[in-house]
Formats: structure tokens, sequence, C-alpha cells
């Protein structure tokens, strides 16, 4: 019982932070949700996997965070889009969050008959962190934002097939992704000559 | 001694060493050198069987351990490492004759070697997640230190990310399928969740819009060396799909689902072509097109397919390294490679312009040029095996005919816009002048492709039975 209402409270984190991600325009801000969504992943992968194979896929999360926020620490520039974020963008953004988390709430029972004996709780907060994710690639082409976006995607696919596959292999080669698609961010953020940034 | 460490580890740990290298031109040839050995040895170094070397017998395992999962290599897959490496090999002496060796050549043997270990992991399906870390690893070539990421780099990344989930997750179902192939509703749900991670991975329509954005922001001979490396495993990939899952092969809808995505890569990738006016762009939805040629042959469903495929590919290591040096050797020297740049820079770099010209040709299909006899066998099979979308393969190859000819046309007719300050180096002479007759012998004698190609489906046991 406890368990699933731990399950439930993960799920709910898991909104919070992949909204803060697409709403929030501080990058402090976007790694402190990206940290939070990696804590809630951590509990939904713990339900299949031992715990000590779950917890790799937290502090792999938390090293990506780490990795991009040192490295966005050492850019001098200021981003732009932080100053052009007018409030009704931000009402947009919103709506759109509003719109794709009960598209995801909508989809979750359907996909629960296609992957049954997974629970609700993982199927749903898998699905919102894959939707969330892709709605935050639709909508930025920031170096940063970008990442956020595909780290969010991948966090919520491993959600599920973590239940579904428990190879110690796939785990270490989507770690390596993980913490790839942090430092190829970083890469492209430092290549960028300082004051571009668009 | 076992195959996965010599075709996988040794380049890996080679890369690693190369990177620290300071100087360009030995990066380049120590690179060239190890891919060539490494090349050779695929063609002449049996696998799990012993090698007697007078009082020496040498044996190379096929299979490691990593993490409770094997890695094998067999013999079967000796022919295509030789192929690989030794056309890799092209490339890295290739990157030596312009700016970013360092860079180009540890980075492409890391993504070679990895890319190798996506054939050899067990399961195969497993192959998804090393694609994807050598896709990471394309990143940073495809953006030198100090320039602003483009459009077409994160679309890249992105396109390439979101493959993986997709082909990971129907590797899942399709052991389900598997398991009860009545089910008609999980064998559609895995064929499409197959469908779109391989639509992702191979840039099928409309999911190539990377490749002409990243033929404007990459250097062009690192956005030329992509366009070869990635799509040919991809499609390697894809062919051990189809092998390895019977009902994939006989299924008719998947089997015209992949003719109607090659079919419209070809017809698209033609079209735009046609009205493309930036040469490193013609050069990208040439390849889209001849990818898509590829996808319609894997479709064929016939004994002939995986022979087919490989023969379309094997000339487009050559083709495409041509066609980025020269592109390269010219970029170097004009301000963009849009046309009204390059007006009549034929005059200034005639070699690296009949470098580009005899490249574009050959994927055109010319004939007695390499990638002749690839298209009429190809043609030859549609005839035997139609699909039903041979309209929109003549629409795209006329429409790739148009587009050469135009950029031909740009690069020959008219007075020059501005003179090249300097001419082509004696090295890129050298390189491109080889790469044109390495395309009209292949193209004259195909016979040579003739013992590679005969063993190349053996990789594939129910494929080519």
């Amino acid at each position: 019982m406890l368990r699933d209402v731990v399950s439930w409270v993960a799920v709910g984190g898991i909104l919070m932070a992949a909204a803060g991600l697409v709403l929030s325009r501080d990058w402090r801000w976007s790694l402190a949700f990206l940290a939070l969504q990696y804590l809630a992943a951590f509990w939904l992968v713990g339900l299949h996997w031992p715990i000590g194979l779950a917890s790799a896929k937290l502090v792999t999360g938390w090293m990506a965070a780490a990795i991009l926020g040192m490295t966005r620490l050492g850019l001098a520039f200021k981003s732009p889009a932080a100053e052009l974020f007018w409030p009704q963008r931000r009402w947009f953004h919103l709506f759109l969050v509003a719109a794709v988390a009960t598209l995801a709430a909508a989809a979750t029972p359907r996909l629960e008959t296609i992957l049954p004996g997974l629970g609700t709780a993982v199927v749903g907060g898998s699905t919102l962190l894959m939707t969330m994710g892709l709605l935050h690639l639709g909508l930025t082409a920031d170096v940063l934002r970008v990442t956020l976006g595909l780290l969010t995607v991948l966090s919520g696919f491993e959600v599920v097939y973590s239940a579904v596959e428990g190879s110690i292999l796939v785990a270490a080669m989507l770690a390596i992704v993980n913490l790839g698609l942090a430092l190829t961010g970083s890469y492209l953020m430092l290549a960028e000559p300082e004051g571009t940034e668009a | 001694m076992s195959a996965p460490l010599l075709w996988i580890l040794v380049p890996l740990l080679a890369a690693a060493v190369l990177v620290v290298g300071r100087t360009e031109r030995p990066v380049a040839t120590w690179g060239a050198l190890l891919a060539a050995a490494l090349g050779l040895a695929g063609f002449v170094v049996p696998i799990d069987t012993p090698l007697v070397l007078g009082p020496l017998s040498l044996k190379v395992a096929d299979s490691v351990q990593v993490l409770g999962r094997s890695f094998v290599l067999r013999s079967a897959d000796g022919p295509l490492l030789g192929l690989i490496y030794g056309s890799a090999a092209l490339w890295f002496y290739g990157a030596g004759a312009g700016p970013g060796a360092r860079r180009v050549v540890p980075l492409g043997l890391a993504i070679v070697a990895l890319l190798v270990a996506s054939l050899a992991v067990d399961p195969f399906l497993f192959a998804a997640p090393l694609i994807a870390i050598a896709s990471l690893l394309a990143v940073p070539l495809c953006t030198p230190p100090g320039t602003k990421p483009g459009p077409g780099v994160l679309r890249f990344l992105t396109y390439q990310t979101l493959g993986l989930p997709f082909i990971l997750f129907a590797g899942w179902m399709l052991a389900g399928v598997e398991a009860s192939p009545s089910d008609i509703a999980m064998t559609t749900q895995a064929g499409v969740m197959l469908g779109l991670g391989f639509a992702f991975l191979l840039a099928v329509f409309p999911l190539y819009s990377w490749i002409p954005m990243l033929a404007e922001d990459a250097p062009s001979f690192v956005a030329g060396f992509i366009f070869w490396l990635l799509p040919v495993f991809s499609i390697v990939f894809a062919l051990g799909f189809m092998d390895r899952y019977a009902w994939l092969r006989s299924a008719p809808q998947l089997s015209q689902g992949v003719a109607a995505a090659g079919a419209l890569m070809i017809a698209t990738g033609g079209l735009f072509t046609a009205f493309e006016r930036h040469l490193g762009r013609l050069m990208a939805f040439s390849a889209v097109a001849a990818t898509g040629l590829a996808v319609v042959a894997m479709s064929l469903g016939s004994a002939q397919s995986p022979q087919l495929v490989f023969l379309l590919l094997m000339p487009r290591g050559i083709e495409l390294a041509l066609w980025s040096l020269s592109l390269a050797t010219i970029a170097a020297r004009v301000r963009s490679l849009r046309f009204e740049d390059v007006t009549g820079m034929a005059r200034g770099l005639p070699v690296a312009t009949l470098g580009l010209v005899i490249a574009s040709l050959s994927m055109l299909g010319l004939p007695l040029l390499a990638g002749f006899p690839a298209r009429l066998a190809l043609l030859q099979a549609l005839t035997r095996l139609p699909t039903g979308f041979e309209g929109l393969l003549l629409i795209g190859l006329l429409g790739v005919a148009i587009g050469t000819l135009r950029g031909i046309a740009a690069l020959v007719a008219g007075r020059e816009v501005a003179p090249p300050q300097t001419a082509e180096s004696g090295q890129e002479r050298v390189l491109i002048a080889l790469g044109v007759v390495a395309l009209i012998v292949a193209g004259a004698f195909p016979q040579v492709w003739q013992p590679i190609l005969s063993a190349l489906p053996r990789m594939f046991e129910h494929l080519a039975a």
C-alpha cells in the first residue's frame, strides 16, 4: 500500500519536474528539476530492479545534471532567451504542459493493456516523461534545453524498459548514452563562441 | 586473442592514443595504416579456425564476454570487417589532406569500432545503444571548437537518440511475437515500433531533414563520412532483424512498407536535388536517394536481396569519400558552397571539380562508373519483382540527374566569381585522382567486387538461403 502511495508521489514529482523543465527559464532551476526528475524515476525503476542497479540510474542522471551545470556555470554569457520570455509565452507553455499531461493521462490505461503487469504508476510516469520530453524538444533550439529534452525522453523510456529488461549490459550502455548526451551537450555549449547563444 | 578484441578494443585504444597526437599528417597516416591493417586482417585472418604459420599456430576466438553478454564476430563477418576498415583507411588518409585530421581520425576510428561492436553484440538488438553512442561521438566531429552548432547538428543528435527507444522496445516486443505469432495486435505494434526506430536511424522520409542541414553546418569531409558510415551499419542492422525473425521476411505488408519508404526517399531526395543550389546539400540529397535504393533492394525479399544491398553499399564509401574530399577542397577556397559562390570554379580548381563530377555521376549510376552495375542490377531485379513504386524511383533518379547536371554546370559555366587564391595541394590532387581512377576501374571491371560480394551475404544465414 505504502509502496503504491510512494509510486504515485513519484509520478507527481515527475509531473512537477517535467513541467518545471519546460516552464523554467533559469538554467539553475532547470537542472534542479532534472535532478528531481531522476529521483522520481529512480523510485519507479526500483519497483522492478534491485535497488543497487536502480541507484546506478539515479547516480548517472545526477552526474549528467552535474556535467551540464558545471559547464553552464563556466560560461560567461547570459542567455538572451531569459530576457525575451514574455509572460504570455509562459501561459502558452503552461497550456501546452497541461494538454500534454492530459494526453499522457488519457493514454496510460490504453498503454497499460499493451504492457500488462508493469503497474499504472510505472506506465503513467514513463508516458509523462516521454511526452513532456518531446514537448520540450518541440519548443526549443537551445543546446542546453535540447539536451534536457533528450535526457527526459530517455529517462521516460528507461523507466518502462527497466520493467521488461534487466540486462546489466543494457543498463551500462544506457548509462553511457545518458552521460554521453550530457557531455555532448556540454561540448556544444563550449564549442559555441561566447555571446552567440540563440 | 579474440576477434572482438582485435576489431573493437584495439581501434578504441588506438583512438584514445591518437587523440593526443599533435600534428595532423602523422595522426592521419597512423590511423589509416591501422585501419588498413584491420581491414586486411578481416579478409585474411580466419576467425575461430587455427591459422598455421610455420611452427606457430594462432587461433582467433570468435567471442568475448562483457557484463554477462557476448560480443561475437564470426568468420562470415570477416569480409564486412575488411570492407569497413578498408574504406575507413581511405577516409582517414584523405583526412590528412585538410585541417582537422587530429579530430576526424581518432573520433572516426572510435565510431567505426563502436559500430563494429553493434554488429557483434549478442542479442543483436542491443546494437541500438551502441549506434546511439557512435552517433554521439559524431557530434563533436560535426562541430569544430569555436563554431556555433548549427540546427542540423542538433537535429541529427535528436533523431539518432530518438531512434534508440523505438528499436529497443521493438526488440522486446518481437520476442513476444515469436512466443505467440498469432497475436495480430502485438505483431502490428512491434512492426510499427520497429518501423519508427529504423525511420529515425536510416533517416527515412520525412525524417532526413538533418542530412542536408548537416551538409551545410558540418565540414564537408565529415558530413560525407557520416553519410557513408551510419546508413551502412543501420542497413546491416535492419538486415539482421530480417534474418533473425522469419515473420519479418514473410510479411508482404512489411515488405511493401519498406519498398514505399525507400521509393519515397529516392523520389523526394531526387526532387530536392533537382532544385538545390548548394553543392554540399546536393551531395546530401544524392546520399539520401542512394540510401533509398538500398532500402528498396532490402524490400525485395528474395535471396538476391542482401547481395543487391551490398552491391549498392560497396562503392558508396569511395563515391562519398571522393565527393566530400573534392567539396572540402573547394570549400576551403570559396566563401560558401552556394552556386553563386562557386561559379566557374572549375578553371581554378580543375582536379577537385573532376573529382566532384565523377563522384556525383557515379552515384547517379552513369555507365562505366562504380555505381552503375549496382543500379542496373537493382532495376533488373525490379523488372522481375515489381514493388509498384517504380514510377517514384524513376522520378527520383531523374531528379538526381538534373541536380547533378546543374551542379556541374555551376562549376564549369560562366566566369569565375573570384579566382581561388591557392590551387589544390599536391596531396589533394593525388588523392582525388586516385578516387577517380578507383571509381572508373570499379565501373569498368565490376568483377573486382565479386569475391567480396559473394562472401558478404553469408552473414545472414536465412536471408541468403
